[in-house]
């Protein structure tokens, strides 16, 4: 083997492995920063169930409940807005809420364990705009949810009309009723 | 190589002073014939350094925090000595560069500054444009009044129509389950210091880039053609001290129209600061009309006229991405639109007719007959690229110049 010679492959192979052993290691050393943005364990906790009192809610009224910081609604629906739902049917985009986010057992056409009460999150599916309750039912709107940000329309079950923006239902939170007028938001006992 | 024996000879010999001086002022050679256009350029520097001063004065008296922020804002306007002024050139000023760096822009596409050998030199131009509208955007939310924290959920939920992954991005994005205190504290780091930091450094390879190969004109013609025996462009003047007076003109004139919206008009009737954003943010609670900021309007009009949540973001997006690839569109030869052909005078028309009325449309609410209108203008937008490719293969050009002309 010649002193002054120089082994290229050899060369080639230590900067391969250099390179790679580096890239590694700047792969993992990228994870805790990535992660610290993920979120923290106080707004992790913030996330815990909460409990809404119900007794004094009037039919056709809705009141507003944070869970995860979000608004949560419970709307108590009278027996009219509870007929509008089948009439509506073939105006809705997912009528049976087979691509919407909800719990198995709200997963009907009233979106919820006792058809009076509706409990969801008040967070368009669209752009995450909040919608406003417009309960009256006049010639052309059944009553429901609007967006007021890109027009989004949905029925008193929260879910979306066809030809708006918003691609699924409102999602419906995991809840239970902890007592006859007591509902407890974000946790339903399961899993 | 001797160096004169002075402080200039003795700092020349450590650091290349002279040389840089010369290489980007005293002996860069720009063609003679720079108009009204070649103002921008300058003027988009000048405004970033006031925004970066503002900008640290600011910090010295907000508090990125969602209980304290709002208020803190209200604070700089009201108790802080010149507080108010200070704010309002940093929130005019945010407009200012907008409406700079679209005219900049509409100068590079009237006289084809982004074509060879320029390509490289309109990258550079477009990440700062992108880095400019992520600087806006989070600066948008510090002052944490309803429009800045629905705007921003708006905005960050754009990224949830990713399939299967979008949701869980929005929520790293956030760092919370909606836009919350950790949400504004992570987007006062990145406006202060991240995309500051970037932007910076862009502008500094974009004017290297045009150092390297030379300004554009109003003609169009490559002055370093014809030098004379000294390698010296015949159409080239230098730019200090040619250039740099000429520039101070501009600066005057900028500055007057500037200090009228900041004392007499800081609120430009609710296009420069919303009208909804004087309000503290209510995540319960989203105003009735909701629109971004003027500058956005445009892509956000072309968002709301795709009845499809994917469609729409992918819609928005590509109106940005098919700027960046207008260098490959465009496939003539000749640069300026005083020698080009009648179907791209047509076009370029078509094209900044359409950006107007989209960002006019995307400022009002939605309507049906509107919706309509905002479909049509997004088709003649993506209309220009297309068109551009196609009539610009075999034009019907005028003769171009060998020098530029006066």
């Amino acid at each position: 083997m010649s002193s002054d010679g120089i082994d290229k492959s050899r060369r080639r192979f230590l900067t391969a492995a250099t390179s790679v052993v580096g890239g590694a290691g700047v792969v993992a050393v990228a994870v805790p920063f990535l992660s610290s943005w993920n979120p923290s364990a106080r707004a992790q906790s913030a996330g815990a169930p909460v409990q809404a009192d119900i007794s004094k809610l009037e039919a056709g009224a809705q009141i507003i409940v944070k869970w995860q910081g979000k608004p949560v609604w419970v709307v108590r629906r009278d027996e009219t807005s509870l007929g509008t739902l089948s009439k509506i049917t073939s105006q809705l985009r997912d009528p049976e809420s087979n691509e919407s986010i909800q719990p198995a057992y709200a997963k009907n056409e009233t979106r919820s364990i006792k058809p009076e009460y509706l409990v969801v999150v008040g967070i368009c599916t669209h752009l995450g705009c909040s919608p406003t309750y417009r309960p009256e039912i006049t010639a052309d709107w059944m009553g429901g949810f609007f967006c007021p940000c890109h027009g989004s329309k949905f029925d008193f079950s929260g879910r979306v009309y066809a030809g708006v923006p918003a691609p699924t239902n409102l999602d419906i939170p995991p809840h239970r009723f902890v007592a006859e007028h007591v509902v407890l938001i974000g946790d339903d006992g399961e899993a | 190589m001797s160096k004169p024996n002075n402080l200039m000879g003795w700092i020349d010999a450590r650091f290349p002073l002279t040389k840089m001086w010369e290489e980007h002022l005293s002996k860069y050679y720009a063609p003679k014939n720079f108009n009204f256009w070649y103002f921008f350029g300058s003027l988009a520097l000048l405004v970033l350094v006031l925004q970066i001063v503002t900008g640290i004065f600011l910090t010295m008296h907000y508090k990125p925090d969602g209980a304290t922020a709002f208020a803190s804002v209200e604070y700089i306007m009201r108790d802080v000595d010149w507080g108010w002024l200070i704010r309002y050139m940093h929130s005019t000023g945010a407009s200012a560069f907008f409406i700079i760096v679209y005219l900049h822009m509409f100068r590079g596409l009237m006289y084809g500054s982004y074509q060879k050998p320029r390509e490289l030199i309109w990258l550079f131009g477009m990440f700062i444009f992108l880095a400019l509208m992520a600087e806006a955007f989070m600066g948008y939310l510090l002052p944490w009044g309803q429009m800045s924290y629905w705007g921003a959920q708006v905005i960050i939920s754009l990224f949830s129509a990713i399939p299967v992954i979008g949701d869980d991005i929005t929520l790293w994005i956030r760092g919370d389950f909606v836009i919350s205190d950790a949400t504004l504290n992570r987007f006062f780091a990145l406006h202060v210091i991240a995309v500051p930091l970037i932007l910076v450094m862009l502008v500094v390879m974009h004017i290297l880039a045009l150092h390297e190969v030379g300004s554009n004109n109003p003609d169009g013609v490559e002055i370093k053609k014809k030098k004379d025996e000294n390698g010296i462009p015949l159409d080239g003047i230098p730019f200090h001290p040619y250039y740099s007076v000429k520039d101070i003109v501009g600066v005057v004139g900028f500055l007057i129209l500037f200090s009228v919206v900041i004392f007499f008009m800081p609120e430009m009737n609710g296009y420069f600061l919303e009208h909804a954003n004087f309000e503290p943010a209510n995540p319960f609670k989203t105003p009735a009309h909701i629109a971004p900021v003027w500058y956005f309007t445009p892509f956000y009009a072309i968002l709301r006229a795709v009845p499809d949540k994917l469609m729409g973001v992918i819609g928005m997006f590509a109106a940005i991405i098919v700027l960046f690839l207008l260098p490959w569109f465009d496939r003539g030869k000749v640069h300026s639109i005083r020698y080009r052909s009648t179907a791209f005078k047509v076009l370029l028309t078509t094209f900044v007719i359409s950006f107007i009325a989209l960002g006019y449309l995307g400022a009002i609410p939605a309507t049906e007959t509107r919706t309509w209108f905002a479909r049509l203008f997004t088709f003649a937008y993506f209309g220009y690229f297309i068109g551009l490719w196609f009539i610009s293969k075999n034009e019907n050009t005028k003769p171009v110049p060998e020098r530029v002309t006066s």
